[in-house]
């Protein structure tokens, strides 16, 4: 047995990062800025595409919409790991977890949503049915 | 006592127990609770998170509501690409400052707290000076939130976001009175912590909002 293990005084404890801390601590302004530059490069090259893309008779027209949608998580991707600093580093595990369960209600919303109403939609009668219906 | 064969490393790789295993396993063997600054910022990260649920409301209803126009006009007629990529342009450059306005604060420089803070001000403010500029050309040529369901729903959800950003930068200017009057505090520090947390959520409900309103609708 390592005196390590036998002493837990000894043992040095990562202490949790809030959300939105800085990932460089004591390693100076410059890596400090140069992650949020890293994120603004990023985020402006997936918007310019995204801007681009939308407007475009290059790509085949049913993917567009595809391809806006994975832009859009990728540049939300991009805003948390750059300037929220959400890592996945152990420091990190309660953040990432309620961003974990957020994103989970964020889905079974929207998709719940979308679903049921497609299904309202599909199995109703046309307006002009109805109208004929009541009279 | 038994020996663990491996480091508590291996045992509890994420320190969920805090160290604790040894016997025993789930207290807070050292350190108490977490330091105010990182309890602060978790909360409001949890709160950030429900806002992002309140959102996503609000987006499941346009998105319902996308195709009722009532016989008016859809997206593609009336959103203006140009307009939006300007927004986006300001938002992203004010998330930007906003986080050099973090590390000031972290080195502890007021000017250049103040001036990316400053920035940060001004870029929201032309954010904010675009959406209601197409808001009452909207409202000025009968295009309102009682036209049709479907711009009830754009209002709303458009509308909502620009609230929090007038909140914000409310919230901003309030930071910079706070640590003109009483310097960068421990509890000031925390605060704007929250802000930049808030600033850079604004951001992300953003991106989704240019790409499922503007880009998808204009496409329609």
């Amino acid at each position: 047995m390592s005196p390590r293990e036998t002493s837990p005084e000894n043992r040095s404890l990562a202490p949790d990062s809030a959300p939105g801390d800085e990932l460089a601590e004591g390693h100076g302004v410059g890596q400090a800025v140069l992650v949020y530059v890293v994120g603004l490069a990023l985020a402006v090259i997936l918007t310019a595409t995204s801007f681009y893309i939308a407007g475009t008779d290059l790509v085949w027209a049913p993917s567009i919409p595809v391809a806006l949608v994975v832009l859009a998580i990728a540049q939300m991707g991009v805003h948390l790991v750059f300037f929220l600093h959400i890592t996945t580093g152990p420091d990190n595990t309660n953040n990432v977890m309620a961003l974990a369960f957020g994103v989970l209600i964020v889905v079974l919303v929207i998709g719940g949503s979308l679903w049921i109403m497609a299904n309202l939609n599909h199995n109703m009668l046309p307006m002009d049915q109805i109208m004929r219906m009541q009279r | 006592m038994t020996a663990i064969p491996y480091s508590s490393d291996h045992a509890d790789p994420h320190r969920l127990g805090r160290g604790g295993g040894h016997g025993h396993a789930g207290t807070r063997a050292e350190g108490g609770s977490a330091p105010k600054r990182i309890v602060v910022a978790y909360g409001f990260w949890i709160f950030l998170l429900s806002d992002i649920v309140m959102f996503s409301a609000f987006f499941a209803t346009y998105a319902v509501l996308v195709g009722a126009t009532a016989g008016g006009p859809g997206g593609a007629q009336l959103f203006d690409l140009r307009s939006t990529g300007i927004e986006t342009a300001c938002l992203l450059a004010s998330s930007f400052t906003c986080g050099l306005a973090s590390i000031a604060v972290s080195v502890r420089n007021r000017l250049w707290f103040y001036v990316a803070m400053a920035v940060t001000c001004l870029l929201g403010l032309s954010f904010l000076g675009l959406e209601l500029k197409e808001f009452t050309s909207l409202v000025m040529r009968g295009d309102g939130p009682s036209r049709s369901a479907f711009l009830s729903a754009f209002f709303t959800l458009v509308g909502c976001h620009g609230l929090h950003v007038s909140a914000g930068i409310l919230w901003l200017l309030t930071m910079m009175a706070q640590v003109f009057a009483k310097g960068f505090r421990a509890d000031i520090e925390r605060r704007i912590l929250c802000f930049a947390l808030f600033w850079h959520a604004l951001d992300i409900i953003w991106v989704a909002l240019f790409t499922v309103v503007y880009l998808l609708g204009a496409g329609r």
